[in-house]
């Protein structure tokens, strides 16, 4: 099950470039080629974040593997003392680096690693989170996502007429609007063929004794098939008195409408933030596309949306898994 | 749009490069070096004096250098003395403190974002600002209540479920604002209000996730919130003294009044502040005593049987004090060693947070963040040295000091339904039967 790995490793590149499409623009905007210890600085939080935040998660997913290891376990033990020990080192050298005439241009560009930190490693985090959850709470969010960006341009297409907001002029009322509902339907639809599969729907755990990932469980019941009476206007067109339906599927009502009506919303504050910077792409990596931020702007919305849907609304046993674990 | 292009009053000694940015009209094609050189001048030179009346009679008689050193002093003095005096009031009083000097320092910060950007005129920004401040507050003190307040929590229908979905209010909350946000942009202005929507948001980074952390360590016991702040303190003071009295080698071009001997003298003199302060307050339990909040009274109490780190235990002194001391052991109190660790980091590296404050300050050619202390400047001058300090107390006490807290787990336990309470009690019964602690026949049901 090489899966989680595969998506963890992903996650981790997919962010390390976001990273350094958006600091790449930073550095463009204030001409700060010739501070060569911003590079090495915004590389070093990137990495004192990271270490951060995967170190959470190995303590909360891998406890039985880090139970065996010694010199984990003291790594886990003093994790965070030994984070924020790597973040003050990278602060003082900060201060230190600090030259006179650039003093506005370093502070710049410390707060633009930092919010560029704040937006790509949290998201991703987050993301990987939602993932471990089960893979159904990565596979459909994102697709529903890419769904609304592709139906949202055809309906704009062929339907277009009224502009929805001058930051894009190329959207329109039309495409936001059947981009809703085909969004609502896929989402459906989809919700329905993964729910079926235990390999999407369990959550991922690490097995100490196969030494790898495994997805295999018991479905809750968010995963069971349940008759719903219907209410009785539906009753009379689809003339049956109850439809089976998995109850993850009304979830997934809500997370393509959240990715249809709010999702929209990253992608206005990054077209807003290209104008400002006047810069037409993030950057050249996909051709005809742009960069890798240009096809995430969407999702880092979505990523947060999931996560705190599933801990308000789904999740109830996560502290006692973190308190009962250690 | 020309109000944007308005010049502030300049002192007059401005670096000349000021003076060739007067021409109009570069919207297009501008760049972020010619927007921060128009950006520049900053207007701060407020009236020199603006010492309170009663003050400057008293002090007429003297020349104007002693008569700053003696305002600073005094404000000093009643600083210290309204410190005491909140401490005295409790926890709840401290909370609200906490919370209003977090209020200063982020408008103190977002008042300077506003002048370096000259932005007085997009509207949407003041409220913006002050919404996402709301927000993330809300979020916080959503978060710190659920925890120590579990039980009133419970008891109210609507709070109860204010705690419940708190993160998901909170998150729509901000999406609110961020939509607003989103839709605020107006065409000639993007660049500016991203620059300030990054502003508010390292702010609120800096300045709101800090008292929390406060909040947190004050919760955990008085002294955690007591003993570092007091640290810091005597630090500032500490470094100044001895770097007026032997003061020579400068430390750092950042801040050209600090010294090396200052640096070292402080360091010593506040660890031993630290090691005396400690040895006074473990004694008394109203400071060593988590903070809960009581349901039957209604308010906070600090009451409890002093945990190890609080009582006195026999140290054997080391061989090289012994001779010099003249005992064989010492009785003190386990904090005093964490106080320590304590004060070392609050004068080895609390004075980086300062650094970083002066490199900001001339970055944007202030002089002070603001005036709200005659001699002092604002609340982020005084505050900048605690801003790493209250970090740094949360991760060690985190880290070193606090294990998992038994009562709240029950408190969540009580909350899940019979079928998950039975989960648990079972993955906890194979639990302890694996680790040998339950024995076949004492299985307590």
């Amino acid at each position: 099950m090489d899966t989680g790995w595969f998506g963890g490793l992903s996650v981790l590149g997919i962010q390390v470039k976001c990273f350094h499409e958006i600091i790449t623009i930073g550095y463009r905007v204030y001409r700060s080629y010739d501070l060569p210890w911003f590079r090495t600085l915004s590389w070093y939080f990137l990495l004192c974040v990271n270490y951060f935040f995967y170190g959470e998660t190995v303590a909360d997913y891998f406890a039985t593997f880090v139970q065996r290891e010694e010199q984990l376990q003291f790594l886990i033990r003093y994790h965070r003392f030994i984070s924020f020990a790597l973040y003050l080192a990278g602060f003082c050298m900060f201060v230190l680096s600090l030259v006179k005439k650039h003093y506005r241009l370093q502070f710049y560009m410390f707060a633009w690693t930092h919010v560029t930190l704040l937006i790509t490693v949290t998201q991703s985090h987050l993301v990987i989170q939602n993932l471990f959850e089960g893979m159904i709470w990565f596979l459909v969010p994102i697709s529903s996502v890419i769904c609304n960006d592709i139906t949202a341009y055809l309906f704009g297409f062929f339907f277009g007429r009224t502009p929805l907001i001058k930051l894009s002029p190329k959207k329109t009322w039309e495409g936001f609007i059947g981009g809703f509902f085909s969004t609502v339907v896929f989402g459906f639809i989809a919700a329905y063929m993964l729910s079926k599969y235990q390999y999407f729907v369990c959550p991922v755990e690490y097995r100490s004794d196969v030494n790898s990932f495994v997805t295999e469980c018991e479905p809750s019941e968010l995963f069971q098939l349940q008759s719903y009476s219907l209410p009785p206007f539906l009753k009379a067109v689809l003339r049956r008195e109850t439809v089976s339906l998995y109850p993850f599927q009304i979830h997934s009502i809500a997370l393509s409408t959240f990715a249809s009506l709010i999702g929209p919303f990253g992608g206005f504050f990054a077209s807003g933030f290209k104008r400002a910077f006047k810069i037409k792409d993030f950057a050249n990596t996909i051709p005809g596309h742009g960069g890798i931020m240009d096809r995430f702007d969407c999702q880092y919305l979505m990523a947060t949306f999931v996560h705190v849907y599933i801990t308000s609304f789904i999740r109830y046993f996560s502290i006692f898994k973190k308190c009962f674990i250690r | 749009m020309t109000e944007l292009r308005q010049r502030a009053v300049r002192e007059p000694d401005a670096p000349p490069e000021d003076k060739e940015l007067e021409s109009e009209v570069k919207v297009d094609g501008e760049t972020a070096s010619d927007t921060e050189s128009r950006a520049e001048a900053v207007p701060l030179s407020t009236s020199a004096d603006d010492t309170p009346e009663v003050l400057n009679r008293a002090l007429s008689n003297l020349s104007s250098r002693w008569k700053n050193w003696w305002v600073r002093g005094i404000l000093t003095l009643a600083m210290i003395a309204f410190f005491f005096i909140i401490i005295y009031l409790g926890p709840m009083v401290l909370m609200i403190i906490v919370m209003c000097v977090q209020i200063k320092c982020f408008h103190e910060i977002i008042t300077i974002g506003y002048n370096v950007y000259h932005s007085y005129d997009l509207p949407w920004f003041r409220t913006l600002s002050w919404y996402f401040l709301l927000c993330v507050n809300y979020f916080f003190y959503g978060e710190t209540v659920t925890d120590y307040f579990f039980t009133l929590v419970q008891r109210e229908e609507p709070l109860r479920i204010l705690s419940k979905y708190h993160r998901f209010i909170s998150f729509t909350l901000y999406l609110i604002g961020f939509c607003m946000f989103v839709l605020s942009l107006v065409k000639k202005h993007y660049r500016l209000q991203f620059y300030m929507f990054g502003w508010t948001h390292v702010t609120l980074l800096i300045v709101v996730t800090q008292s929390h952390l406060v909040i947190h360590n004050l919760f955990e016991g008085m002294i955690w919130f007591i003993v570092p702040i007091s640290c810091v303190i005597c630090n500032d003071i500490m470094a100044y003294m001895f770097g007026f009295f032997f003061g020579r080698t400068p430390l750092i071009k950042l801040s050209p009044k600090k010294t090396w001997e200052g640096f070292i003298g402080g360091f010593f003199a506040t660890v031993v502040f630290g090691l005396l302060l400690s040895y006074v307050m473990s004694g008394y339990r109203c400071f060593v005593c988590p903070v809960e909040y009581n349901n039957d009274t209604n308010s906070f109490t600090v009451d409890c049987e002093p945990s190890d780190l609080f009582r006195l235990q026999e140290y054997n002194i080391p061989e090289v004090i012994r001779s010099v001391i003249g005992l064989t052991t010492v009785w003190m109190y386990p904090f005093q060693i964490h106080s320590i660790a304590l004060s070392t980091f609050a004068s080895l590296i609390g004075p980086f947070g300062g650094f970083f404050a002066s490199g900001f300050k001339r970055a944007f050619k202030i002089k002070d963040f603001a005036n709200t202390i005659p001699g002092h400047g604002g609340i982020m001058d005084r505050f900048d040295c605690q801003y790493l300090m209250a970090t740094f107390v949360n991760v060690y006490i985190a880290s070193f000091i606090r294990g998992p807290n038994p009562s709240k787990l029950i408190q969540q336990f009580l909350t899940l339904r019979p079928d998950q309470q039975l989960h648990i009690f079972n993955t906890l019964r194979s639990h302890l039967a694996d680790k040998g602690m339950l024995t076949a026949g004492t299985e307590d049901e």
